[in-house]
């Protein structure tokens, strides 16, 4: 491979990562409101989140970016390519974190709550300072998994046209027809991004382990 | 004292008036009935001590006190506020009532310290500094503010318990609840726990312990309070209540646990 198809790899890989990073924050703002709307004493706003997660996680990743890129259009909102992989990847991690989080706030034990109430604590104070520090601690490791997940899930978005690691390799292997080499240059970038990511967070799961005996 | 007017009962002189009035509390769970018929008035700086057999409602009439639980039918006021289902009047009865729960339930991921200030600041509005003065005044009160910065996890379950005593009174409360405070220590731990409760009792606490710690009854209770099946059987002076209960059920349950 010439240094200027690695060029253009690693210009796949960019939008990749900036990809990955928008879906990730967006999707954990989303997705922390997500999993205080499920775990809400408001029944009729727990239910809500439960549909919203069940929708998200009951169809496929791909359905949804089709729905976004090409649905909204119809409906007259004509959205570039980034904002709508940006869109259907931020509704995706929001639905799945969402549940993670919400697994881990219901994890926290249920004394802590009703110690920070005896306290006289309200909502906002309970949930901020006494369930979602621990709860984050409870859900780390499986929200790295998640993270690395979502980083190779964006390879989808190459299926809208939007030009990540994946569709850039595909350009590059029709151009040099040596698909062979130039896959594995790809899978190797990935999992150059992903393993340490999941080192890390086999890591976190360690350290929170000893940390909580 | 009894020249100062308190705003919440106006009527009353607040050296009469009691602290908690529990009128005819029902509580169901379902189809199943917790409490049933609770009459229970409880003046300022009295002693009591609930007991019974397990699933008997004792916790469960404390926790109404403070709404962990909802009641179902009949009124409780605690310091003059009718308790509701309003946020407003739960916030208003848990600023002044303090509880110590069987697990201690300190909050893990923060200091002993961080543990007695977080209420005080975020709920009372205090300064960081102020906070810190009360918790460390209360933590020596506790013989235990040489682990101030130490985390739950690293103090035995009596000290963890006496921080939890602490904790609850840094929010300087009115009454102080306690659901079976030892029965989760091992038996060397008791008696460091029950004598930061006597303390506290002798310096003129309200309190309401649900406990079979019948030697700290004898000593503390100014009433013991028996219940069975959700209804309180017998109430007395722990006097008469030890030595002529009137009640069978009273009689086979002290029988039970005074036996050995």
């Amino acid at each position: 491979m010439s240094s200027q198809e690695i060029l253009f790899l690693l210009s796949g890989l960019k939008w990749t990562l900036a990809l990955s990073a928008v879906a990730f924050v967006t999707g954990a703002i989303f997705g922390l409101l997500v999993a205080l709307a499920r775990t809400s004493p408001n029944r009729i706003v727990a239910k809500a989140a439960e549909y919203y997660i069940n929708v998200f996680q009951g169809t496929p990743l791909l359905m949804q970016l089709f729905v976004v890129y090409f649905g909204l259009p119809l409906l007259g909102l004509k959205l570039d390519a980034w904002i709508a992989v940006a869109i259907g990847f931020t509704l995706h991690a929001s639905a799945y974190l969402g549940e993670i989080w919400r697994g881990a706030i219901q994890a926290v034990p249920r004394g802590q709550t009703e110690a920070a109430s005896a306290l006289a604590l309200t909502y906002w104070p309970r949930i901020k300072d006494v369930v979602l520090p621990q709860a984050l601690r409870i859900s780390l490791p499986a929200t790295v998994g998640f993270l690395v997940q979502l980083i190779k899930g964006t390879s989808l978005a190459a299926l809208v046209g939007f030009t990540e690691l994946s569709l850039a390799g595909k350009f590059i292997a029709n151009q040099t027809f040596r698909p062979l080499v130039v896959y594995s240059v790809v899978g190797l970038l990935y999992f150059i991004i992903c393993w340490p990511l999941s080192l890390y967070g086999a890591r976190l799961e360690r350290k929170f382990a000893a940390a909580s005996r | 004292m009894a020249s100062t007017q308190s705003a919440a009962a106006p009527v009353a002189s607040p050296a009469i008036a009691p602290m908690i009035v529990m009128e005819a509390v029902e509580k169901w769970y379902g189809p199943y009935k917790a409490l049933t018929d609770i009459n229970l008035s409880v003046r300022q700086g009295e002693k009591i001590v609930l007991c019974g057999p397990s699933g008997s409602g004792k916790s469960t009439l404390i926790r109404c006190i403070n709404h962990l639980e909802g009641y179902s039918k009949g009124r409780i006021t605690v310091g003059g506020v009718n308790l509701t289902e309003s946020a407003k009047t739960i916030d208003a009865v848990r600023r002044d009532v303090g509880m110590v729960f069987q697990q201690f339930n300190l909050f893990p991921h923060m200091t002993i310290l961080q543990n007695c200030t977080l209420s005080p600041m975020r709920t009372l509005g205090q300064s960081k500094a102020k906070a810190e003065a009360t918790a460390r005044r209360l933590l020596e009160r506790v013989k235990i503010l040489d682990q101030a910065d130490k985390y739950p996890a690293q103090l035995s379950g009596g000290q963890q318990q006496r921080v939890a005593i602490a904790r609850a009174l840094c929010m300087e409360p009115k009454v102080m609840l306690f659901d079976e405070p030892t029965s989760a220590l091992d038996p060397e731990m008791v008696k460091e726990v029950l004598d930061t409760m006597i303390g506290l009792a002798e310096d003129g606490m309200t309190m309401i312990v649900v406990t079979h710690e019948m030697g700290f009854a004898r000593q503390v209770a100014d009433r013991v309070i028996f219940m069975a099946k959700g209804e309180i059987v017998e109430e007395g002076h722990p006097k008469d209540f030890f030595t002529a209960p009137k009640h069978e059920r009273t009689r086979a349950f002290l029988g039970e646990i005074l036996r050995h």
